[in-house]
Protein backbone atom coordinates (compact mmCIF):
# COMPACT_ATOMS: atom_id res chain seq x y z
CA UNK A 1 0.00 0.00 0.00
CA UNK A 2 1.26 3.23 -1.11
CA UNK A 3 2.44 6.34 1.16
CA UNK A 4 -0.61 8.13 -0.38
CA UNK A 5 -3.01 5.33 0.54
CA UNK A 6 -2.05 5.83 4.24
CA UNK A 7 -2.65 9.31 4.36
CA UNK A 8 -5.78 9.18 2.42
CA UNK A 9 -6.90 6.19 4.84
CA UNK A 10 -5.75 8.69 8.04
CA UNK A 11 -7.80 11.55 6.09
CA UNK A 12 -11.12 9.39 6.32
CA UNK A 13 -10.88 8.42 9.57
CA UNK A 14 -10.52 11.57 11.09
CA UNK A 15 -12.93 12.51 8.90
CA UNK A 16 -15.30 10.20 10.19
CA UNK A 17 -14.44 11.00 13.85
CA UNK A 18 -15.28 14.44 13.02
CA UNK A 19 -18.60 13.41 11.98
CA UNK A 20 -19.41 10.90 15.20
CA UNK A 21 -18.22 13.99 17.39
CA UNK A 22 -20.06 16.67 15.62
CA UNK A 23 -23.18 16.07 17.37
CA UNK A 24 -22.34 16.22 20.93
CA UNK A 25 -19.79 19.37 20.02
CA UNK A 26 -22.91 21.60 18.29
CA UNK A 27 -24.98 20.31 21.59
CA UNK A 28 -21.84 21.75 23.99
CA UNK A 29 -21.81 24.67 21.83
CA UNK A 30 -25.43 24.93 21.90
CA UNK A 31 -25.58 24.82 25.43
CA UNK A 32 -22.47 27.07 26.53
CA UNK A 33 -24.01 30.04 24.37
CA UNK A 34 -26.30 32.50 24.67
CA UNK A 35 -29.52 31.12 22.45
CA UNK A 36 -28.72 34.06 19.72
CA UNK A 37 -25.77 31.87 18.82
CA UNK A 38 -27.80 28.60 19.20
CA UNK A 39 -27.95 28.22 15.43
CA UNK A 40 -25.31 30.69 14.13
CA UNK A 41 -21.49 30.20 14.39
CA UNK A 42 -19.02 32.77 15.55
CA UNK A 43 -15.94 31.91 17.21
CA UNK A 44 -15.92 34.82 19.99
CA UNK A 45 -19.37 34.24 20.71
CA UNK A 46 -19.68 34.84 24.64
CA UNK A 47 -19.91 31.45 26.83
CA UNK A 48 -22.76 31.86 29.11
CA UNK A 49 -23.76 29.15 31.82
CA UNK A 50 -26.96 30.95 31.82
CA UNK A 51 -29.14 28.02 29.86
CA UNK A 52 -27.65 25.43 32.60
CA UNK A 53 -29.33 27.93 35.50
CA UNK A 54 -32.36 28.86 33.47
CA UNK A 55 -32.94 24.67 33.01
CA UNK A 56 -32.13 24.05 36.56
CA UNK A 57 -34.98 25.88 37.69
CA UNK A 58 -37.12 25.52 35.15
CA UNK A 59 -37.90 22.03 35.98
CA UNK A 60 -36.87 19.98 39.47
CA UNK A 61 -33.89 18.48 38.16
CA UNK A 62 -32.11 18.18 41.65
CA UNK A 63 -34.99 15.99 42.81
CA UNK A 64 -34.94 13.92 39.28
CA UNK A 65 -30.96 13.47 39.87
CA UNK A 66 -31.77 11.99 43.27
CA UNK A 67 -33.91 9.59 42.22
CA UNK A 68 -31.86 9.08 39.18
CA UNK A 69 -29.10 8.29 41.74
CA UNK A 70 -31.69 6.07 44.24
CA UNK A 71 -32.86 4.48 41.38
CA UNK A 72 -29.34 2.81 40.00
CA UNK A 73 -27.62 2.56 43.77
CA UNK A 74 -30.80 0.06 44.81
CA UNK A 75 -30.99 -1.85 41.32
CA UNK A 76 -27.20 -2.18 41.50
CA UNK A 77 -27.11 -3.07 44.82
CA UNK A 78 -30.07 -5.80 44.75
CA UNK A 79 -28.17 -7.22 41.15
CA UNK A 80 -25.12 -7.51 43.15
CA UNK A 81 -26.73 -9.26 46.12
CA UNK A 82 -28.89 -11.32 44.22
CA UNK A 83 -27.25 -12.62 41.27
CA UNK A 84 -24.05 -13.27 43.36
CA UNK A 85 -25.85 -15.55 45.69
CA UNK A 86 -27.53 -17.51 42.47
CA UNK A 87 -24.47 -17.27 40.57
CA UNK A 88 -22.88 -19.52 43.36
CA UNK A 89 -25.72 -21.62 44.07
CA UNK A 90 -25.22 -22.34 39.76
CA UNK A 91 -21.31 -22.99 39.82
CA UNK A 92 -20.58 -24.76 43.39
CA UNK A 93 -24.04 -26.53 44.44
CA UNK A 94 -25.55 -29.57 43.03
CA UNK A 95 -29.70 -29.52 43.38
CA UNK A 96 -32.20 -30.97 42.12
CA UNK A 97 -33.40 -29.52 39.00
CA UNK A 98 -30.34 -27.08 38.92
CA UNK A 99 -30.07 -27.33 34.91
CA UNK A 100 -33.46 -26.69 34.23
CA UNK A 101 -33.37 -23.40 36.72
CA UNK A 102 -30.13 -22.41 34.99
CA UNK A 103 -32.27 -22.09 31.96
CA UNK A 104 -34.96 -20.71 33.25
CA UNK A 105 -33.14 -17.69 34.30
CA UNK A 106 -31.26 -17.99 31.02
CA UNK A 107 -35.08 -17.20 29.04
CA UNK A 108 -34.55 -13.76 30.44
CA UNK A 109 -31.58 -12.83 28.76
CA UNK A 110 -33.90 -13.15 25.51
CA UNK A 111 -37.29 -11.91 27.04
CA UNK A 112 -36.20 -8.47 29.41
CA UNK A 113 -38.22 -6.33 31.34
CA UNK A 114 -38.40 -3.76 28.52
CA UNK A 115 -40.56 -5.46 26.18
CA UNK A 116 -43.13 -6.95 29.16
CA UNK A 117 -44.49 -3.73 29.81
CA UNK A 118 -47.73 -4.41 29.69
CA UNK A 119 -48.08 -6.75 32.26
CA UNK A 120 -45.78 -5.86 34.29
CA UNK A 121 -47.56 -2.84 34.31
CA UNK A 122 -50.46 -5.13 35.44
CA UNK A 123 -48.67 -6.72 38.06
CA UNK A 124 -47.09 -2.72 39.67
CA UNK A 125 -50.50 -1.78 39.90
CA UNK A 126 -52.15 -4.50 41.80
CA UNK A 127 -49.14 -4.69 43.96
CA UNK A 128 -49.85 -0.95 45.03
CA UNK A 129 -46.48 0.16 43.70
CA UNK A 130 -46.93 2.53 40.67
CA UNK A 131 -45.53 5.94 40.48
CA UNK A 132 -42.69 4.66 42.94
CA UNK A 133 -38.74 4.17 42.14
CA UNK A 134 -39.48 0.72 43.54
CA UNK A 135 -42.09 -0.59 40.92
CA UNK A 136 -38.88 0.88 38.44
CA UNK A 137 -36.60 -1.45 39.30
CA UNK A 138 -38.15 -4.39 40.88
CA UNK A 139 -38.24 -6.04 37.15
CA UNK A 140 -34.30 -5.63 36.77
CA UNK A 141 -33.19 -6.83 40.02
CA UNK A 142 -32.74 -10.18 39.57
CA UNK A 143 -30.59 -10.14 36.25
CA UNK A 144 -30.07 -13.54 34.23
CA UNK A 145 -26.81 -11.23 32.61
CA UNK A 146 -25.48 -10.59 36.29
CA UNK A 147 -26.02 -14.42 37.13
CA UNK A 148 -24.54 -15.87 34.15
CA UNK A 149 -21.87 -13.42 33.86
CA UNK A 150 -20.72 -14.53 37.84
CA UNK A 151 -21.46 -18.44 37.33
CA UNK A 152 -18.58 -18.07 34.61
CA UNK A 153 -16.55 -16.53 36.58
CA UNK A 154 -16.80 -18.49 39.90
CA UNK A 155 -16.53 -21.62 37.72
CA UNK A 156 -13.00 -20.67 37.21
CA UNK A 157 -12.06 -20.09 41.10
CA UNK A 158 -10.19 -23.22 42.04
CA UNK A 159 -11.85 -26.07 44.32
CA UNK A 160 -8.87 -26.45 46.36
CA UNK A 161 -9.08 -23.15 47.82
CA UNK A 162 -12.80 -23.28 48.77
CA UNK A 163 -12.34 -27.06 50.25
CA UNK A 164 -9.04 -25.24 52.25
CA UNK A 165 -11.29 -22.22 53.12
CA UNK A 166 -13.99 -25.05 54.06
CA UNK A 167 -11.34 -27.04 56.15
CA UNK A 168 -10.53 -23.92 58.11
CA UNK A 169 -13.83 -23.44 59.83
CA UNK A 170 -15.86 -20.60 57.32
CA UNK A 171 -18.95 -21.62 56.36
CA UNK A 172 -21.00 -21.50 53.10
CA UNK A 173 -21.75 -17.61 53.29
CA UNK A 174 -18.22 -16.79 54.32
CA UNK A 175 -16.26 -19.02 51.67
CA UNK A 176 -18.66 -16.50 49.01
CA UNK A 177 -17.37 -13.44 50.47
CA UNK A 178 -13.90 -14.15 51.56
CA UNK A 179 -12.78 -16.45 48.47
CA UNK A 180 -15.06 -16.00 45.47
CA UNK A 181 -16.35 -12.30 46.21
CA UNK A 182 -12.86 -10.86 45.88
CA UNK A 183 -11.21 -12.79 43.09
CA UNK A 184 -14.59 -11.80 40.79
CA UNK A 185 -13.61 -8.28 41.27
CA UNK A 186 -13.01 -7.28 37.78
CA UNK A 187 -16.11 -8.82 36.72
CA UNK A 188 -17.84 -6.91 39.44
CA UNK A 189 -16.64 -3.40 38.07
CA UNK A 190 -17.52 -4.47 34.30
CA UNK A 191 -21.07 -5.36 35.63
CA UNK A 192 -21.64 -2.57 37.93
CA UNK A 193 -20.34 0.03 34.97
CA UNK A 194 -22.55 -1.76 32.31
CA UNK A 195 -25.92 -1.72 34.69
CA UNK A 196 -25.14 2.06 35.87
CA UNK A 197 -25.21 2.86 32.36
CA UNK A 198 -28.32 0.96 31.38
CA UNK A 199 -30.24 2.23 34.44
CA UNK A 200 -29.32 5.86 34.25
CA UNK A 201 -30.51 5.88 30.49
CA UNK A 202 -33.65 3.48 30.73
CA UNK A 203 -36.66 5.21 29.92
CA UNK A 204 -39.52 3.25 28.36
CA UNK A 205 -40.86 1.28 31.67
CA UNK A 206 -39.82 4.38 33.82
CA UNK A 207 -41.88 6.34 31.74
CA UNK A 208 -44.95 4.16 31.59
CA UNK A 209 -44.95 3.64 35.56
CA UNK A 210 -44.05 6.92 36.99
CA UNK A 211 -46.04 9.81 36.68
CA UNK A 212 -45.07 12.12 39.45
CA UNK A 213 -42.20 14.34 40.22
CA UNK A 214 -41.21 12.51 43.47
CA UNK A 215 -40.49 9.35 41.38
CA UNK A 216 -39.74 10.48 37.76
CA UNK A 217 -35.70 9.60 37.14
CA UNK A 218 -34.12 12.05 35.27
CA UNK A 219 -34.35 10.71 31.44
CA UNK A 220 -38.13 11.15 31.98
CA UNK A 221 -38.44 14.40 34.15
CA UNK A 222 -36.07 15.58 30.80
CA UNK A 223 -38.06 14.29 28.09
CA UNK A 224 -41.25 15.90 30.13
CA UNK A 225 -39.23 19.50 30.32
CA UNK A 226 -38.27 18.95 26.75
CA UNK A 227 -41.84 18.47 25.32
CA UNK A 228 -43.60 20.91 27.52
CA UNK A 229 -45.96 22.82 25.68
CA UNK A 230 -44.77 26.61 26.96
CA UNK A 231 -41.86 25.94 23.48
CA UNK A 232 -38.54 25.85 25.84
CA UNK A 233 -35.76 27.53 24.01
CA UNK A 234 -33.36 25.11 22.02
CA UNK A 235 -30.32 26.55 24.20
CA UNK A 236 -32.25 25.36 27.37
CA UNK A 237 -33.29 22.19 26.01
CA UNK A 238 -29.72 21.35 25.22
CA UNK A 239 -28.52 22.48 28.60
CA UNK A 240 -30.60 20.11 30.23
CA UNK A 241 -29.87 17.08 28.02
CA UNK A 242 -26.07 17.31 29.03
CA UNK A 243 -26.79 18.09 32.83
CA UNK A 244 -28.53 14.51 32.56
CA UNK A 245 -25.93 13.07 30.47
CA UNK A 246 -22.90 15.07 32.32
CA UNK A 247 -22.61 12.63 35.20
CA UNK A 248 -22.09 9.71 32.94
CA UNK A 249 -20.17 11.40 30.55
CA UNK A 250 -17.29 12.80 33.32
CA UNK A 251 -17.33 9.27 34.26
CA UNK A 252 -16.67 7.85 30.78
CA UNK A 253 -13.74 10.56 30.07
CA UNK A 254 -12.45 9.53 33.27
CA UNK A 255 -12.30 5.92 33.17
CA UNK A 256 -12.35 5.69 29.52
CA UNK A 257 -10.21 2.45 29.64
CA UNK A 258 -12.42 0.72 32.15
CA UNK A 259 -15.47 1.95 30.93
CA UNK A 260 -14.56 0.51 26.83
CA UNK A 261 -12.98 -2.79 29.01
CA UNK A 262 -16.32 -3.44 31.06
CA UNK A 263 -18.67 -3.09 28.12
CA UNK A 264 -16.51 -5.79 26.07
CA UNK A 265 -16.17 -8.16 28.87
CA UNK A 266 -19.63 -7.99 29.44
CA UNK A 267 -20.89 -8.52 25.88
CA UNK A 268 -18.14 -11.27 24.99
CA UNK A 269 -18.71 -13.71 27.84
CA UNK B 1 -30.70 -27.31 49.73
CA UNK B 2 -28.69 -24.51 50.36
CA UNK B 3 -28.26 -24.62 46.62
CA UNK B 4 -32.55 -23.30 45.99
CA UNK B 5 -31.69 -21.07 49.63
CA UNK B 6 -29.07 -18.82 47.15
CA UNK B 7 -31.33 -19.31 44.39
CA UNK B 8 -34.61 -18.89 46.16
CA UNK B 9 -34.34 -14.62 46.09
CA UNK B 10 -33.42 -14.32 42.62
CA UNK B 11 -35.98 -17.01 41.61
CA UNK B 12 -38.77 -15.24 43.37
CA UNK B 13 -38.36 -11.77 41.51
CA UNK B 14 -37.45 -13.96 37.74
CA UNK B 15 -40.84 -15.85 38.35
CA UNK B 16 -42.70 -12.82 38.76
CA UNK B 17 -41.00 -10.41 36.64
CA UNK B 18 -39.98 -12.73 33.81
CA UNK B 19 -41.80 -16.08 33.73
CA UNK B 20 -45.10 -15.00 35.08
CA UNK B 21 -45.83 -12.18 32.66
CA UNK B 22 -44.74 -13.90 30.02
CA UNK B 23 -47.61 -16.82 31.05
CA UNK B 24 -49.78 -14.26 31.27
CA UNK B 25 -49.32 -12.43 27.84
CA UNK B 26 -50.42 -15.41 25.88
CA UNK B 27 -53.16 -15.81 28.33
CA UNK B 28 -54.23 -12.55 28.59
CA UNK B 29 -54.06 -12.31 24.41
CA UNK B 30 -57.67 -14.39 24.60
CA UNK B 31 -59.26 -11.93 26.63
CA UNK B 32 -60.97 -8.53 25.38
CA UNK B 33 -59.86 -5.56 27.16
CA UNK B 34 -62.07 -4.69 30.16
CA UNK B 35 -64.73 -1.48 30.05
CA UNK B 36 -66.75 0.17 32.71
CA UNK B 37 -69.94 -1.44 30.96
CA UNK B 38 -68.43 -4.69 30.15
CA UNK B 39 -66.01 -6.84 32.25
CA UNK B 40 -63.25 -8.49 30.62
CA UNK B 41 -64.17 -11.93 28.89
CA UNK B 42 -62.74 -14.98 27.04
CA UNK B 43 -62.59 -14.18 23.27
CA UNK B 44 -60.78 -16.78 21.91
CA UNK B 45 -58.63 -15.81 18.78
CA UNK B 46 -60.04 -11.88 18.12
CA UNK B 47 -57.75 -10.43 19.16
CA UNK B 48 -55.18 -12.31 16.70
CA UNK B 49 -57.88 -11.61 14.26
CA UNK B 50 -58.12 -8.01 14.75
CA UNK B 51 -54.00 -7.55 14.08
CA UNK B 52 -54.11 -9.78 10.82
CA UNK B 53 -56.60 -7.57 9.46
CA UNK B 54 -55.25 -4.39 11.00
CA UNK B 55 -53.38 -2.50 8.19
CA UNK B 56 -50.90 -0.47 11.33
CA UNK B 57 -49.97 -3.55 12.67
CA UNK B 58 -48.52 -4.65 9.40
CA UNK B 59 -47.38 -1.49 8.18
CA UNK B 60 -45.06 -1.39 12.12
CA UNK B 61 -43.85 -4.67 11.33
CA UNK B 62 -42.45 -3.45 7.98
CA UNK B 63 -40.95 -0.74 9.22
CA UNK B 64 -39.51 -2.76 11.91
CA UNK B 65 -38.07 -4.80 9.43
CA UNK B 66 -36.50 -1.78 7.26
CA UNK B 67 -35.44 -0.30 10.30
CA UNK B 68 -33.37 -3.43 11.68
CA UNK B 69 -32.16 -3.68 7.31
CA UNK B 70 -31.17 -0.09 7.32
CA UNK B 71 -29.20 -0.03 10.86
CA UNK B 72 -27.60 -2.97 11.02
CA UNK B 73 -25.55 -3.68 8.21
CA UNK B 74 -24.30 -0.01 8.33
CA UNK B 75 -23.29 0.26 11.57
CA UNK B 76 -21.30 -3.75 11.42
CA UNK B 77 -19.67 -2.12 8.33
CA UNK B 78 -18.92 1.23 9.88
CA UNK B 79 -17.88 -0.52 13.58
CA UNK B 80 -15.53 -2.63 11.66
CA UNK B 81 -13.70 0.18 9.44
CA UNK B 82 -13.75 2.31 12.75
CA UNK B 83 -12.11 -1.13 14.58
CA UNK B 84 -9.06 -1.68 11.49
CA UNK B 85 -8.34 2.09 12.37
CA UNK B 86 -8.56 2.77 15.34
CA UNK B 87 -6.48 -0.62 15.72
CA UNK B 88 -4.52 0.52 13.55
CA UNK B 89 -1.09 3.37 13.16
CA UNK B 90 -3.55 6.29 12.86
CA UNK B 91 -2.27 9.22 14.29
CA UNK B 92 -4.16 10.27 17.16
CA UNK B 93 -6.53 7.09 17.72
CA UNK B 94 -7.02 7.64 21.38
CA UNK B 95 -9.41 10.75 20.25
CA UNK B 96 -10.94 8.94 17.69
CA UNK B 97 -11.65 5.87 19.84
CA UNK B 98 -13.23 8.36 22.49
CA UNK B 99 -14.59 10.11 19.27
CA UNK B 100 -16.67 6.80 18.27
CA UNK B 101 -17.40 5.29 21.50
CA UNK B 102 -19.08 8.31 23.24
CA UNK B 103 -22.35 7.85 21.90
CA UNK B 104 -22.51 4.72 23.66
CA UNK B 105 -22.63 5.80 26.91
CA UNK B 106 -25.08 8.59 26.64
CA UNK B 107 -28.67 7.98 27.23
CA UNK B 108 -30.89 7.37 23.78
CA UNK B 109 -33.43 10.37 25.20
CA UNK B 110 -30.42 12.68 25.15
CA UNK B 111 -29.34 11.39 21.85
CA UNK B 112 -32.83 11.90 20.41
CA UNK B 113 -32.82 15.45 21.64
CA UNK B 114 -30.06 16.91 20.37
CA UNK B 115 -30.40 14.70 17.01
CA UNK B 116 -33.92 16.44 17.05
CA UNK B 117 -32.56 19.97 16.95
CA UNK B 118 -30.50 18.56 13.86
CA UNK B 119 -33.69 17.48 11.90
CA UNK B 120 -35.30 20.80 13.00
CA UNK B 121 -36.75 22.53 9.45
CA UNK B 122 -35.77 25.96 9.04
CA UNK B 123 -33.09 26.40 11.73
CA UNK B 124 -31.99 22.84 12.30
CA UNK B 125 -28.24 21.93 11.48
CA UNK B 126 -29.42 19.88 8.47
CA UNK B 127 -31.68 22.60 6.98
CA UNK B 128 -28.81 25.27 7.71
CA UNK B 129 -26.32 23.18 5.82
CA UNK B 130 -28.71 22.47 2.79
CA UNK B 131 -29.66 25.68 2.65
CA UNK B 132 -25.89 26.74 1.17
CA UNK B 133 -26.58 25.21 -1.41
CA UNK B 134 -29.71 26.39 -1.94
CA UNK B 135 -31.86 23.36 -1.59
CA UNK B 136 -35.59 24.63 -0.11
CA UNK B 137 -36.15 23.54 3.93
CA UNK B 138 -37.33 20.24 4.18
CA UNK B 139 -39.58 18.75 7.47
CA UNK B 140 -36.83 15.52 7.86
CA UNK B 141 -38.98 14.27 10.15
CA UNK B 142 -42.78 14.83 9.56
CA UNK B 143 -42.48 14.01 6.07
CA UNK B 144 -42.82 10.12 5.50
CA UNK B 145 -40.08 9.18 3.37
CA UNK B 146 -37.93 10.96 5.61
CA UNK B 147 -38.87 10.24 8.88
CA UNK B 148 -37.21 6.44 9.51
CA UNK B 149 -34.80 7.14 7.48
CA UNK B 150 -33.81 10.15 9.94
CA UNK B 151 -34.39 7.41 12.78
CA UNK B 152 -32.32 5.29 11.07
CA UNK B 153 -29.25 7.22 10.87
CA UNK B 154 -29.49 8.45 14.64
CA UNK B 155 -29.47 4.67 15.54
CA UNK B 156 -26.47 3.75 13.39
CA UNK B 157 -24.63 7.10 15.17
CA UNK B 158 -25.25 5.76 18.65
CA UNK B 159 -24.85 1.80 17.93
CA UNK B 160 -21.72 1.84 15.68
CA UNK B 161 -19.10 2.43 18.24
CA UNK B 162 -20.41 -0.04 20.65
CA UNK B 163 -20.01 -2.24 18.22
CA UNK B 164 -16.65 -1.30 17.16
CA UNK B 165 -15.42 -2.02 20.81
CA UNK B 166 -16.23 -6.25 20.03
CA UNK B 167 -13.79 -5.88 16.73
CA UNK B 168 -11.43 -4.26 18.59
CA UNK B 169 -11.10 -7.20 20.92
CA UNK B 170 -11.57 -9.67 17.90
CA UNK B 171 -9.16 -7.60 15.96
CA UNK B 172 -6.53 -7.52 18.95
CA UNK B 173 -6.48 -10.95 19.09
CA UNK B 174 -5.20 -11.90 15.47
CA UNK B 175 -2.25 -13.09 15.71
CA UNK B 176 0.76 -10.84 14.22
CA UNK B 177 2.37 -13.48 13.10
CA UNK B 178 -0.62 -13.53 10.26
CA UNK B 179 0.39 -10.21 9.13
CA UNK B 180 4.07 -11.09 8.67
CA UNK B 181 3.63 -13.72 6.74
CA UNK B 182 0.93 -12.37 4.05
CA UNK B 183 3.70 -9.44 3.92
CA UNK B 184 6.01 -12.03 2.97
CA UNK B 185 3.64 -13.48 0.31
CA UNK B 186 3.55 -9.72 -0.90
CA UNK B 187 -0.75 -9.60 -0.23
CA UNK B 188 -1.93 -6.39 0.03
CA UNK B 189 -3.66 -4.96 2.47
CA UNK B 190 -7.28 -5.08 1.29
CA UNK B 191 -6.51 -8.48 0.46
CA UNK B 192 -5.39 -9.32 4.00
CA UNK B 193 -8.71 -8.08 5.22
CA UNK B 194 -11.17 -9.90 2.96
CA UNK B 195 -8.96 -13.40 3.14
CA UNK B 196 -7.47 -13.38 6.75
CA UNK B 197 -9.17 -10.49 8.86
CA UNK B 198 -12.53 -10.29 7.82
CA UNK B 199 -13.17 -14.67 8.17
CA UNK B 200 -11.45 -14.33 11.48
CA UNK B 201 -14.09 -11.84 12.48
CA UNK B 202 -17.06 -13.66 11.44
CA UNK B 203 -17.96 -15.32 15.14
CA UNK B 204 -17.44 -11.59 16.49
CA UNK B 205 -19.60 -10.46 13.50
CA UNK B 206 -22.43 -12.83 14.24
CA UNK B 207 -22.66 -12.44 17.63
CA UNK B 208 -23.29 -8.72 17.04
CA UNK B 209 -25.91 -9.81 14.32
CA UNK B 210 -27.67 -11.25 16.80
CA UNK B 211 -27.83 -8.37 19.40
CA UNK B 212 -28.24 -5.78 17.10
CA UNK B 213 -31.50 -7.47 15.76
CA UNK B 214 -32.58 -7.75 19.76
CA UNK B 215 -31.67 -3.99 19.84
CA UNK B 216 -33.83 -3.42 16.98
CA UNK B 217 -36.61 -4.65 18.24
CA UNK B 218 -36.43 -3.28 21.95
CA UNK B 219 -35.46 0.21 21.55
CA UNK B 220 -37.54 2.64 21.17
CA UNK B 221 -36.90 5.51 23.17
CA UNK B 222 -35.56 8.08 20.02
CA UNK B 223 -39.22 7.12 18.37
CA UNK B 224 -40.77 8.80 21.74
CA UNK B 225 -38.66 11.62 21.72
CA UNK B 226 -38.40 12.14 18.21
CA UNK B 227 -41.77 11.60 16.14
CA UNK B 228 -43.78 9.38 18.10
CA UNK B 229 -44.26 6.68 15.91
CA UNK B 230 -45.91 9.71 13.38
CA UNK B 231 -46.02 11.08 10.33
CA UNK B 232 -48.66 8.53 9.58
CA UNK B 233 -47.10 5.15 11.70
CA UNK B 234 -44.39 5.71 9.26
CA UNK B 235 -41.98 5.27 12.11
CA UNK B 236 -43.40 3.27 14.91
CA UNK B 237 -41.59 0.22 15.20
CA UNK B 238 -43.13 -2.96 17.29
CA UNK B 239 -42.43 -2.20 20.90
CA UNK B 240 -43.62 1.38 19.83
CA UNK B 241 -46.79 -0.21 19.07
CA UNK B 242 -47.74 -2.14 22.29
CA UNK B 243 -46.83 0.80 23.71
CA UNK B 244 -49.01 2.87 22.04
CA UNK B 245 -52.12 0.37 22.48
CA UNK B 246 -51.58 -0.62 25.65
CA UNK B 247 -50.99 2.62 27.22
CA UNK B 248 -52.22 5.25 25.18
CA UNK B 249 -55.29 3.19 23.81
CA UNK B 250 -55.74 1.24 26.96
CA UNK B 251 -56.57 -1.69 25.23
CA UNK B 252 -54.53 -4.64 26.89
CA UNK B 253 -56.06 -7.19 25.07
CA UNK B 254 -54.71 -6.55 21.88
CA UNK B 255 -51.82 -5.31 23.27
CA UNK B 256 -51.14 -8.46 25.30
CA UNK B 257 -51.91 -10.10 21.24
CA UNK B 258 -49.34 -7.56 19.95
CA UNK B 259 -45.96 -8.44 22.51
CA UNK B 260 -46.50 -12.09 22.11
CA UNK B 261 -46.20 -11.20 18.41
CA UNK B 262 -42.82 -9.40 20.21
CA UNK B 263 -41.88 -12.52 21.92
CA UNK B 264 -42.00 -14.59 19.45
CA UNK B 265 -39.54 -12.72 17.17
CA UNK B 266 -37.27 -12.28 20.53
CA UNK B 267 -37.13 -16.29 20.95
CA UNK B 268 -36.66 -16.88 17.54
CA UNK B 269 -33.32 -14.63 17.20
CA UNK B 270 -32.12 -16.34 20.97
CA UNK B 271 -32.37 -19.68 19.57
CA UNK B 272 -29.86 -18.68 16.96
CA UNK B 273 -27.83 -16.94 19.75
CA UNK B 274 -28.14 -19.78 21.79
CA UNK B 275 -27.23 -22.67 19.04
CA UNK B 276 -23.84 -20.24 18.12
CA UNK B 277 -22.34 -19.69 21.65
CA UNK B 278 -22.61 -23.76 21.82
CA UNK B 279 -20.92 -23.69 18.45
CA UNK B 280 -18.59 -21.16 19.85
CA UNK B 281 -17.96 -23.21 23.04
CA UNK B 282 -17.23 -26.99 21.16
CA UNK B 283 -14.34 -25.33 18.25
CA UNK B 284 -13.14 -23.59 21.76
Amino acid sequence: MSRLGRSLETVGAWLLGLLWALPLAYAIWTAFHPPQFSTRFALWAPLTLQNFAKAWDAAPFARYFLNTTLLVTMILAAQLVLCTLAAYAFARFSFRGREIAFLLVLVQLMIMPDVLIVENYRTMSRLGILDTLGAIGLPYMASAFGIFLLRQTFKTVPKELDEAARVEGAGMLEVLWKVYVPLARPVYVAYALVSISYHWNNFLWPLIVTNSVSSRPLTVGLQVFSSGDQGVDWSIITAATLMTSAPLLVGFLLFQRQFVQSFMRAGIR
Amino acid sequence: MHGWLLLLPAAILLATFTHYPTLATLYHSFFSTAKPSRPSVWVGGDNYRAMVEDPVFWQVLGNNVWFAVGTIPASIALAILMAVWVNGKVAGRGLLRLSFFTPTVLPMIAVANIWLFFYTPGYGLLDQLSGLFGLPSHNWLGTRSTALPCLIVVTIWKEAGFFMIFYLAALQSVSPHLHEAAALMGAGRWYFFCRVTFPLLMPTTLFILINAVINSFRLVDHIVVMTKGGPDNATALLLYYIYDVGFKFWDVGYAAALTLVLLVILAAFAMGQFLFIDRRVHYQ
